[in-house]
């Protein structure tokens, strides 16, 4: 096993009946790293989380973790964690017995037990609520109970199917924020899904962006912020204007255009909002639409050859609905595409 | 007030009256010094009500009804609960069929149960008397208990289980430690349904029972054919209570009517 490959997924194929969710999945994960499985609904991350929970089978390829092939191991012996999105709490079981609960599958008793659960309820800020059955938590307190319980079995791996969805927008940044700081005190390897690349970016030192059961794209924040491969991780992360380049020349429902700036050799080329330069420049479109957005104002412009969004500071002047406008798309600043679907 | 506003409460008086007239009936027929069954009852004694726990045949089939009852709805949840576990956790093709079957009993009457029992079992087998009871009672048992069971299981979430799981719990384990617990309720109340259903059920206990084994229902009505006292009243009233008491319970600590 080298560093990089502490958790790796080969040729992973994962199917419901013979339908397939993902396919020929590769993925190579370090060892203490946060990584953010971004991706449509529907796109297989809760089924390739599954798997490497090993609630699923797998249909072909390997799943290994620490040096280990687990492809066939049961779920119950692979110190996988998994927190499920409805935190799946024991609603039997009060928040102490809840988190004692893999402890005690260990055969772990008595005062090593009950260090164990306190300091792990501790860690979650929940000491006092431990006789509390989770019926009687809030939303982000019973998250933090599933949190505890996972963690104190100390698993090799942490997966967390959209930990963040069922919470309110100030909830989530303190459970955002929580979790970081877990995952840096202990140093455990997680995977998170979500819906929300400003989660993903915030929080994970990889972001792992899937489509349709592929991985479209692996890397930085950065990287998947700013320099997007396809059209469609440009899309996702934001590059609203995105046209597929001929002979450096733009694509277009009008015809192949000419760009200011020399065009890099991709397959096509997105823009931010932000990046379209407003007032000067060779192209001619109407304003079709204007919101205020705090420090900006957005314009939709209608031109030749399709709507364009711009974005420019809100101290700059206005532009009225109708009025005629100047623009320029700037081949330097653009994101160029390998890749467009 | 006008006569279509009236039209509403009246059907509802008339609708209570049906249903807990002949209860009432029976209730004050139990109390009466007379020495027949007749309403209105003759003074007030409560001699039936005592007479009843010296009829030999009684005790030996309330005996009978206890065992069968008990052991029936014992027997039933035994071969119920994994069955509604099945049919509520995988999708098995043909479970909406399977669903069916199993609660046909509930909808087939008692009558051609017992008969297709007697004739198709008990007399080609060669079924002992108790042991055709048995079955019987525990086949009629049988779909209240998946449907209870099944209505407790569905409200469960079944990723608890995975989180077992994932905690160290083997499958069966997860089943034991986190199932069973959470649907305790709905297992408690499908025994007391199943109970209630054995213990009151005349039709099929009637093609069944043989010389000397009788569940208590069939008994009375064999001591009313000879004897036409107002004991049976007595015990009528005895064992409506007995049942109300039960379901009184059941609601007040379980919320009965929640799975039923
Ligand atoms: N139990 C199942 N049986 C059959 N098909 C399924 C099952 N679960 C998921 N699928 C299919 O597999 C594909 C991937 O689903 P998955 O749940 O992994 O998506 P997801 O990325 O987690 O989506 P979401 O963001 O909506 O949670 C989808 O096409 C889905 O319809
Ligand atoms: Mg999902």
């Amino acid at each position: 096993m080298s560093d990089a490959s502490y958790l790796s997924l080969e040729k992973l194929t994962l199917a419901y009946g013979d339908s397939v969710a993902v396919a020929n999945l590769d993925l190579d994960i370090r060892k203490g790293e946060l990584i953010a499985l971004l991706g449509p609904s529907g796109c297989g991350k809760t089924t390739t989380m599954r798997a490497i929970a090993g609630l699923l089978a797998v249909k072909s390829g390997h799943v290994r973790l620490d040096g280990a092939d687990i492809t066939r191991v049961p779920a119950n012996k692979r110190a996988v964690g998994l927190m499920f999105q409805s935190y799946a709490l024991f609603p039997h079981l009060s928040v102490y017995e809840n988190v004692a609960f893999g402890l005690k599958l260990k055969g772990m008793r008595g005062t090593e037990l009950d260090t164990k659960v306190q300091s792990g309820l501790k860690s979650v800020g929940l000491s006092a609520f431990a006789n509390r059955k989770p019926a009687e938590l809030s939303g982000g307190q019973q998250q933090r109970v599933a949190l505890a319980r996972s963690m104190v079995m100390e698993p090799k791996v942490l997966l967390l199917d959209e930990p963040l969805s069922n919470l309110d927008a100030r909830l989530r940044l303190e459970m955002r924020t929580e979790l970081q700081r877990v995952q840096k005190e202990t140093g455990v390897t997680m995977i998170f899904v979500t819906h929300d690349q400003a989660e993903a970016l915030a929080l994970a030192d990889r972001i792992v962006v899937m489509k349709s059961g592929k991985i479209e794209q692996i890397g930085s924040p950065e990287d998947i912020y700013n320099r997007p491969t396809s059209s469609f991780v440009a899309d996702f992360v934001g590059f609203e204007n995105i046209f597929p380049l001929e002979n450096g020349k733009m694509k277009t429902s009008a015809g192949l255009i000419d760009l200011s700036g020399k065009a890099p050799s991709a397959a096509g080329l997105a823009w931010r909002p932000r990046m379209v330069t407003l007032g000067t420049g060779p192209f001619q479109g109407t304003v079709r639409g204007t919101s205020f957005a705090g420090d900006a104002r957005e314009y939709l412009l209608d031109t030749s050859f399709g709507p364009i969004k711009a974005e420019v500071e809100a101290s700059q002047p206005t532009h009225a609905l109708g009025a005629g406008l100047t623009f320029d798309l700037p081949a330097e600043k653009a994101a160029p595409l390998s890749r467009f679907v | 007030m006008t006569l279509r506003s009236l039209f509403i409460p009246i059907t509802l008086l008339l609708v209570i009256a049906f249903l807990i007239g002949p209860f009432l009936i029976i209730v004050a027929a139990s109390f009466s010094a007379g020495e027949t069954l007749a309403f209105p009852p003759q003074g007030f004694s409560l001699r039936w009500i005592a007479k009843v726990f010296t009829v030999e045949s009684f005790r030996a089939s309330f005996g009978m009804s206890l065992f069968l009852a008990i052991g029936g709805t014992a027997v039933a949840l035994v071969l119920g609960i994994p069955a509604s576990y099945a049919l509520s956790r995988y999708k098995l093709p043909g479970a909406e069929i399977v669903r069916t079957i199993v609660s046909a009993p509930i909808i087939v009457p008692g009558i051609i149960v017992g008969l297709a029992l007697l004739r198709y079992i008990v007399v080609p087998f060669q079924v002992g008397i108790t042991l055709a009871l048995f079955l019987a009672h525990t086949a009629l048992v049988l779909p209240y208990a998946v449907r209870v069971v099944s209505a407790s299981l569905d409200n469960l979430r079944s990723d608890i289980e995975e989180a077992a799981v994932l905690l160290g719990s083997s499958r069966i384990g997860a089943f034991f430690r986190v199932v069973m617990p959470n649907i305790r309720g709905g297992i408690m109340s499908a025994f007391i349904l199943g109970f209630v259903t054995s213990f009151n059920q005349v039709p099929v206990s009637l093609f069944l029972s043989g010389p000397g084994v009788r569940t208590l229902p069939v008994d009375m009505i064999a001591y009313m054919e000879i004897v036409f006292d107002p004991s049976v009243a007595a015990l009528s009233s005895l064992l409506a209570f007995l049942s109300i008491g039960i379901v009184f319970i059941a609601e007040r600590f379980l919320g009965f009517s929640r799975y039923v």
